[in-house]
């Protein structure tokens, strides 16, 4: 399966850098045709345009930028978290591993979307489009880290249980630093595969929030935004190419899953 | 031979009964979009009640939905008077509830004294809450009967248009109806099955009793793509209201289908946050207090393009509280705020803004910026919000354009108060003031979105609206009542406190085999006529 993995790294190379590019090969994501609106593919504008008159091959070459750049970030700080909690918890094991791990149980029961859209109906209210997508994400991040933790606490309970720890302590190597230089490094893997697993979750994430209307904010687009257009079957029929945001969600996150396969064959 | 005989009886008796199964089988259907919550009329406060009691419920007058007049139902004739506390009403004699049990002035007296009870909490009874007191029926004959209010009431004939009569001795309860249908079955979730009520009092011109159609079937369906393929596929005989989009993909494919009645009641509108205990910086809430500043942003939004791209062509820009729908209360004088961004910001100059480098600044140099909130899943309001923000931009305003759940933008709007601006809009009933913007305008009312109940107006033109709606709502003189509630859409039109942006076109799809169907613009948009709508050639047949 080592080919379908190369597959899957060269074409999330290959959007990401359409996606760096877009600056260059499409017209702003914002500005609205007015005497346009729900066009046709043409030279001018090669996915036709939105309700709106905007341009919607801009706005899914940036929309895709938004996602891949912050369910990455999201990812990133819910493994953090993880770790710190799950991999603490594991370590440490006895009293201090079960209130941690009854806590994030209870976590994990928490309606997730209820959750996401009371807090965010608790944030300001003035902040611009890019504020307010990089409060999702980093909302998401915070909220996503309990499964992972589970699992990352498990393998270091079985760490901390392993011969080669009870070596390091008889070597004189305890607390922080035993964490920090023995376990830590041996959780790699399994953080790693934590991590890409975290990306389309957080992906598929904002776009139910965004199908709710409660994701990113106008006008900047994301794949939840995209995605909202094809909610009515009223506006899609007749016109295919209102599905190209759609297939690029789902190819993107089959690719992320192919990565992933790759690296809990290596974990 | 008598084999033959028998046979041919049977075969006589199955042609016999298809025969008759033809001539009073034909059933309308059409979808409630969820469960009745209540079948009692005077509970009724949400769209499939409201569709059941108006199918079902008989009442002393209706509005036709056409002429925007009254018209009489179950009263022959009324006649108000003391002040405008009293109606009086003559009813018809010799008629029965759908059980049978007969109809006479103890049934309108019971009703009234239901409906004015405060422990049943009615919806319906809540227009007539006029002072207080208690109120106070008569039963004068048979077929008159008087009901007193403890304070007057303008406009009180037309709104007994949503008072259904129930009967004060049958043991149905308000199961016994005298509307044209009474409730035959119901499935929860599934549907309601009304038939024809058999002592419904209305004949057409030939003497045949109405309603032409025999059943009504209304199926439960909350999503409106199924509904609409359902449509298109002949399950279904109408679509009561309909969404732009759906119509012009209906358009698309079978043009007579559907019917664009042109602008309705409902609009759409923005308002500035001018709570003065509100969490807002001290300089904003300036701004929206500046009447200039309000009317500059009105002129800034081009609302031609709103009813044109987010509607699809199918709203009009708005003018103000009353649509030009409203035959008799819109005030014609009034034209719709132009889209003048020249104009805007030589109103902004004038409060000591200044327009640089593409933004625009107050006289202490803070950037002109604010969020509007809008309920989420709206797409109509999303997409308009939208547009506001690049038409804003265009004086050097940014707006950020936030979406909430419903619940959480009710609480800031109407208890933290933790807002700017809010873009929402208002789905339009009642074509009378009285019933309909005293809450909105009145300075005291909860609905006075901007700055709701105040304990005295904060602005000399809001004391001056609430004068003139306590005018208009006292006196009877129907003249006096326009000229006073035209002042106050004058007043309205020059403060801005909401910015009006748009008014709705009424939409709605007909099957082709449904007959006598002249869908309006007042709600029930298409089936107001119902004890005169036929299918196909059922009224032929029935004649």
């Amino acid at each position: 399966m080592k080919w379908a993995r190369n597959v899957g790294i060269a074409f999330l190379v290959t959007v990401a850098l359409a996606c760096l590019l877009a600056d260059f090969v499409a017209p702003s994501y914002a500005r609205q045709f007015r005497d346009e609106p729900g066009a046709a593919p043409s030279r001018q504008h090669l996915l036709g345009t939105d309700d709106l008159g905007r341009d919607r091959f801009a706005r899914v070459l940036y929309g895709t930028r938004v996602s891949l750049l912050l369910a990455p970030a999201a990812a990133l700080l819910s493994s953090f978290l993880a770790v710190l909690i799950g991999g603490g918890a594991g370590f440490a094991g006895g009293w201090v591993e079960r209130i941690t791990m009854a806590a994030t149980d209870l976590f994990l029961s928490l309606p997730w979307l209820f959750l996401l859209i009371t807090v965010r109906a608790l944030l300001p209210l003035n902040v611009s489009p890019i504020t307010s997508v990089a409060i999702t994400f980093a909302l998401l991040g915070c909220l996503g880290w309990a499964a992972a933790a589970r699992v990352i606490c498990a393998d270091a309970r079985s760490l901390a249980r392993s011969d080669f720890i009870l070596l390091a302590r008889a070597a004189g190597s305890s607390g922080f630093r035993l964490l920090w230089r023995q376990v830590v490094p041996n959780l790699r893997p399994i953080v790693y595969a934590q991590f890409w697993i975290s990306i389309p979750v957080f992906i598929l994430a904002e776009a139910n929030l965004g199908v709710l209307g409660l994701g990113v904010a106008e006008p900047l687009p994301s794949w939840g935004s995209l995605l909202r257009e094809l909610q009515s079957y009223s506006a899609i029929t007749g016109q295919p190419w209102q599905f190209v945001p759609l297939i690029l969600f789902v190819v993107v996150v089959s690719c992320f899953h192919l990565v992933l396969l790759e690296q809990e064959s290596l974990a | 031979m008598s084999r033959q005989i028998v046979f041919r009886s049977f075969l006589v008796l199955v042609l016999a009964s298809t025969l008759a199964v033809a001539q009073n089988g034909a059933q309308l259907r059409f979808c409630l979009h969820s469960d009745p919550k209540t079948f009692n009329p005077l509970l009724a406060e949400e769209d499939s009640s409201e569709t059941v009691r108006y199918l079902t419920g008989g009442v002393l007058m209706r509005l036709n939905r056409m002429t925007q007049e009254l018209e009489p139902e179950l009263a022959t004739s009324w006649k108000i008077s003391d002040a405008g506390k009293t109606i009086t009403f003559t009813l018809r004699t010799g008629l029965s509830f759908s059980d049978g049990t007969p109809f006479s002035a103890d049934d309108v007296a019971s009703t009234i004294q239901q409906m004015m009870d405060p422990s049943l909490h009615s919806p319906t009874g809540d227009a007539f809450r006029s002072g207080d007191g208690k109120t106070v029926t008569r039963v004068l004959a048979p077929d008159r009967v008087s009901v007193t209010f403890p304070a007057a009431i303008a406009g009180l004939d037309k709104l007994f248009d949503q008072v259904a009569i129930m009967s004060a001795k049958s043991p149905k309860k308000e199961m016994a109806v005298l509307g044209p249908y009474d409730v035959l079955e119901y499935k929860a979730g599934n549907y309601l099955l009304l038939e024809k009520n058999p002592h419904y009092w209305r004949h057409d011109t030939a003497g045949k009793q109405l309603p032409y159609i025999q059943t009504v079937r209304l199926d439960i369906q909350s999503n409106r793509d199924t509904e609409m393929l359902r449509l298109v596929r002949g399950e279904i005989d109408f679509i009561n209201s309909l969404d732009a989009e759906y119509f012009d993909k209906l358009m698309q494919q079978n043009p007579a289908l559907v019917h664009d009645s042109g602008v309705s009641l409902d609009s759409e509108q923005m308002w500035f946050n001018q709570v003065p205990t509100s969490p807002l910086p001290d300089y904003k809430k300036a701004w929206f207090r500046s009447t200039s500043f309000r009317r500059a942003i009105s002129e800034a939004i081009n609302r031609e393009d709103l009813a044109r791209v987010a509607f699809r062509g199918h709203a009009r820009p708005a003018i103000g509280p009353m649509s030009p729908a409203n035959k008799f209360w819109f005030n014609a004088k009034l034209q719709p705020h132009p889209f003048d961004q020249k104009s805007a910001l030589a109103r902004l100059a004038q409060d000591g803004f200044r327009f640089q480098d593409g933004t625009l600044k107050d006289r202490d140099g803070h950037a002109v910026e604010f969020s509007i909130i809008t309920n989420a899943g709206n797409k109509y309001r999303e997409r308009m919000a939208t547009m506001m923000q690049q038409d804003l931009s265009g004086i050097g305003v940014k707006l950020n354009v936030v979406t909430l759940d419903f619940p959480s933008l009710i609480e800031r709007i109407t208890r933290s108060f933790g807002y700017e601006a809010c873009l929402l809009g208002l789905i339009g009933n009642d074509l009378d003031p009285n019933s309909s913007q005293m809450n909105v305008w009145m300075s005291s009312g909860e609905n006075h979105q901007w700055n709701p109940n105040q304990k005295a107006p904060a602005t000399p033109w809001e004391a001056e609206i609430d004068r003139l709606m306590r005018e208009q709502a006292i006196s009877l003189d129907p003249k006096k009542r326009k000229a006073a509630f035209d002042r106050v859409q004058e007043i309205a039109w020059e403060q801005e406190p909401f910015i009006y942006l748009v008014n709705r076109n009424a939409l709605s799809a007909v099957s082709p085999n449904a007959r006598n169907v002249h869908p309006g613009v007042l709600r029930p948009q298409v089936y107001w006529n119902i004890d005169e709508i036929s299918i196909g050639n059922e009224v032929a047949r029935n004649r």
